[in-house]
């Protein structure tokens, strides 16, 4: 059988303009504002503040959220209410090495962390063991939320749990992972969770140089979900998943089983919220259980609904427009912030179905149909 | 002859205290702490009513010597002297002081006070002081030199329920601290059976509060449990409905204090219709203009239920103010029922389970007896089949939201009385409700009703033995390998159904 290379598909997946728009966000992320921030005296027009990079590279972070959330719900129909566990899962696993290398510049001057020294703790917990490694860490930020998904995925699947049940059980573990976390005794801070990091691989991490390689990793990494999701939705398999979201039963008569379909790209999602996590800890300073309450893991539901379901751009312009307008309110008017949150929620499942891309492609449509009209 | 002293002794120093022999105050006066200790307890043994007021003096540093001098006390001579008070305030008239002195006795009674508590013990009428007087002689009794006397010590004590005497009588039973076998013996048969009261008592109050968190776990779940079977709609602002009737409860306060204060305990009676209403009253509004838009659309209701719930909670921060407002208990719900000396249930949880039982008998009534329970169960078992026969589905689905909503104004009644009332106040109760409605099953009452009171008791069991937030982890983390087992709660609804 004569088939397209993988690599031809791969590339043929995503189209001219998307690689162009790719390339001038890679030109934008990757060499622009660095250069802004770095070589532009501080003073000048022009020069792009730590501030500026750090909130963009925090919604960076979020948008690759985003659109793995984008991928479960917006391909497969599957409403998690359990990504912040695994965005704060793969935190926590870098965050353990971030802790690591603090090293004896604790404000205890001991080898362990400060909250364990707090807790009188004489020796590292065995699930510490190689967090000193940065290979290891990196492998944790992989394994431990993609592992976690999968498990509880192939559990809940396979007893054909679906809509806003299986939804409100994402829920109750993410609940349930967050009282475990904000016990002292799980070894992971408590309530104050990790902070105070003092450098990744030996360079100091507050310096603009490490600012602007971690905001430039969260772009790349932006960049290759939004490739590997284009692929994905483009496949064979991303169409059998929406036929799954569009009638699960037909699925089933016509011989395909959708348990693994589902867990696949479930688990998939969970990965890539993990990387965005480890990617999002050292550019914000701290990771506590706070991550993991229920009110940020719907919140990632509302940047998806609000740039549009099933488009890969959509969650991303999602993401930052919600969060953007987060950093405006919690300035500007603060009170205000809540009562703008809840209305948009509102809106947008109300009058805005597809969201912002649904939005613009309505009407672009409109204005060709009076284009044709007039012709 | 001691008249004459006493006179004499007051005409020489005016600031000594009347009423005491000198032999004593010479012993009182005492360099050796022993000394002092062997008169305070001549006192205590005394039962004169003089002798509290020396004892007294002795202990506030004002007592003088017969030179006038200060009687100086170290901490060890106060605490006999402690000892001592209680042991006379045992003769008081006023029977609460008296039962106040025998509690504060019994909790330390040691030998020497054996022959005050006999004397006691026969001057008492009470029961429940004579009981406490009892249990105080025979813990005094239980170290006596004849081991008859311990024995009937050790049988006396059998009666207790105090986990201290369990305690003593452990130590009774070994063989280090009793020489004779038949004392030990009967210290240890009284122990087991301290033993099996206390765990008895242990397990009721365990019971007890299991009870009371699933009474409010199914005033919370209640409502959601209608509205879910009905609609198949997630309610996420549901916690937000119970705020609202906490914070009419809050309202009604204010009114009675302001304009009613005579009446003020009866403020919560007046709160519940209110809160019903006024819970209902915004129910019936999320549904008239954003529920009734999302039919057949659960995922987007339960996101905009949730931007519903994140506008009512600033909504009450703007109008009350973001701290916790305070809502008291009327006295007629304060205090507690002793059925056991270790064992106390606090009034207002009973008030509690017997209101969540009243909302329950109500809500059944109301399902299983009326026209609109009817409709209601009919649109929950088959919408379109309901339609067919005449059912008005829009108009069930109005009534019955605000009927859940309503429900949950009522448990929000009930929570102001025991939880913080605070605009976040709900935040905490919506994933556990939601459990109970998954747990029960759509549209069941029973199940709601047994997953409440079954969630309740198991939490309070596993929170003795692992304390409470392990016992949390370990309830969700049942709860969702249950529903890999039961998809559809413990109580399916039986029929056919065709997904998609």
């Amino acid at each position: 059988m004569n088939r397209t290379p993988f690599i031809v598909r791969f590339l043929q997946a995503t189209p001219k303009s998307g690689w162009i728009s790719l390339a001038v966000f890679a030109l934008l992320t990757l060499v622009i504002i660095p250069v802004l921030h770095l070589a532009v005296a501080e003073g000048s027009a022009f020069h792009v503040s730590s501030y500026v990079v750090t909130l963009v590279g925090k919604i960076l972070c979020y948008a690759i959220v985003a659109v793995a959330m984008d991928l479960i719900w917006g391909y497969a129909g599957i409403l998690s209410l359990g990504h912040g566990l695994f965005f704060a899962l793969g935190g926590y696993a870098f965050g353990m090495y971030l802790m690591r290398q603090i090293g004896r510049d604790g404000s205890y001057k001991a080898d362990l962390p400060d909250f364990m020294v707090f807790l009188d703790w004489k020796e590292l917990p065995w699930y510490w063991t190689g967090s000193d490694s940065f290979i290891w860490a990196a492998v944790l930020v992989l394994v431990v939320p993609a592992l976690v998904a999968f498990a509880f995925g192939f559990f809940a699947f396979r007893s054909r749990i679906k809509g806003v049940y299986f939804s409100i059980i994402t829920q109750a573990m993410t609940f349930a992972a967050m009282l475990l976390f904000f016990r002292n005794e799980t070894g992971f801070g408590g309530n104050n969770g990790f902070t105070d990091f003092k450098r990744i691989l030996g360079h100091s991490i507050t310096s603009p140089e490490m600012r602007v390689t971690l905001f430039g990793l969260s772009a790349l990494m932006l960049m290759a979900t939004l490739v590997l999701g284009r692929y994905i939705v483009t496949s064979k398999f991303g169409r059998v998943l929406a036929a799954i979201r569009d009638a699960e039963s037909r699925v089933m008569f016509l011989g395909y089983n959708p348990l693994y379909y589902k867990l696949a790209i479930w688990t998939l999602s969970a990965l890539l919220c993990g990387i965005a996590g480890a990617l999002y800890v050292p550019q914000v300073g701290i990771i506590n259980p706070g991550e993991m309450s229920t009110a940020n893991s719907i919140e990632i539901a509302i940047w998806v609904a609000v740039g549009g379901r099933a488009t890969l751009i959509g969650p991303v312009i999602g993401a930052a427009i919600v969060n953007l307008s987060k950093s405006f309110f919690t300035q500007a008017f603060p009170e205000y912030w809540l009562f703008f949150l809840g209305a948009l929620f509102v809106v947008v499942t109300l009058w805005l179905p597809n969201g912002v891309v649904g939005l613009w492609q309505q009407m672009r449509q409109q204005m060709q149909q009076k284009r044709r009209a007039k012709a | 002859m001691r008249h004459f002293l006493l006179a004499l002794f007051c005409c020489l120093s005016l600031h000594a205290v009347a009423g005491v022999d000198t032999a004593v105050l010479k012993q009182l006066a005492s360099e050796e702490s022993d000394d002092k200790i062997a008169a305070i307890q001549k006192l205590a043994r005394s039962a004169d009513p003089d002798a509290i007021k020396t004892l007294h003096d002795l202990a506030e540093g004002t007592l003088k010597d017969d030179k006038g001098e200060d009687i100086t006390v170290n901490n060890r001579v106060r605490r006999e002297i402690d000892a001592a008070l209680a042991a006379l305030r045992l003769f008081d008239a006023d029977p609460v002081a008296r039962l106040s002195a025998a509690k504060e006795v019994a909790a330390n009674a040691d030998a020497s006070m054996a022959p005050v508590l006999a004397k006691a013990l026969a001057k008492e009428s009470d029961p429940k002081i004579k009981g406490l007087l009892a249990e105080a002689h025979a813990l005094a009794t239980l170290k006596d030199a004849k081991p008859e006397v311990r024995i009937a010590a050790a049988k006396a004590l059998a009666s207790s329920a105090d986990p201290n005497i369990k305690a003593v009588l452990k130590a009774q039973s070994e063989e280090a601290n009793e020489a004779e076998s038949l004392v030990r013996r009967a210290a240890f048969q009284s122990y087991l059976e301290v033993k099996d009261r206390l765990t008895l008592a242990e397990t009721v109050g365990k019971i007890f509060s299991g009870l009371s968190l699933g009474s409010i776990l199914l005033l919370a779940a209640l409502g959601l449990a209608i509205t879910y079977g009905v609609m198949g709609v997630i309610n996420m602002a549901h916690g937000e409905l119970l705020m609202i009737g906490a914070y009419a409860t809050f309202g009604m306060q204010t009114l009675f204090r302001n304009h009613l204060p005579d009446y003020l305990d009866w403020y919560l009676l007046a709160a519940v219709p209110v809160a019903f209403f006024a819970a209902a009253g915004v129910g019936v509004l999320l549904e008239r203009t954003v529920i009734r838009w999302l039919y057949g659309r659960p995922l987007e209701t339960l996101l905009a239920t949730w931007g519903l719930s994140l506008m009512l909670i600033q909504a009450a921060r703007v109008l009350f103010g973001a701290q916790n407002v305070e809502v008291a208990n009327p006295s007629w719900m304060s205090g507690g029922l002793e059925i056991l000396p270790s064992i106390v249930l606090p009034l207002n949880r009973i008030v509690i389970v017997g209101f969540s039982l009243f909302v329950l008998a109500l809500v059944w009534a109301l399902m299983n007896k009326t026209r609109l329970g009817m409709f209601v169960r009919a649109v929950t078992q088959n919408r379109p089949m309901a339609g067919c026969v005449g059912v008005p589905t829009t108009r069930i689905d109005t009534v019955a939201f605000a009927l859940g909503a309503g429900i949950a104004g009522l448990g929000g009644v009930a929570l102001s009385q025991i939880a913080n009332v605070g605009p976040d106040m709900g935040q905490g109760y919506i994933v556990d409700s939601f459990m109970v409605v998954v747990l029960g099953g759509v549209g069941q009452l029973a199940g709601a009703v047994w997953a409440a009171l079954g969630l309740g008791i198991v939490s309070k069991f596993l929170e003795s033995w692992a304390g409470a937030v392990i016992a949390k982890i370990v309830v969700l983390v049942f709860i969702i390998v249950f529903i890999q087992k039961r998809p559809q709660g413990l109580f399916a609804l039986k029929g056919r159904f065709v997904e998609n």
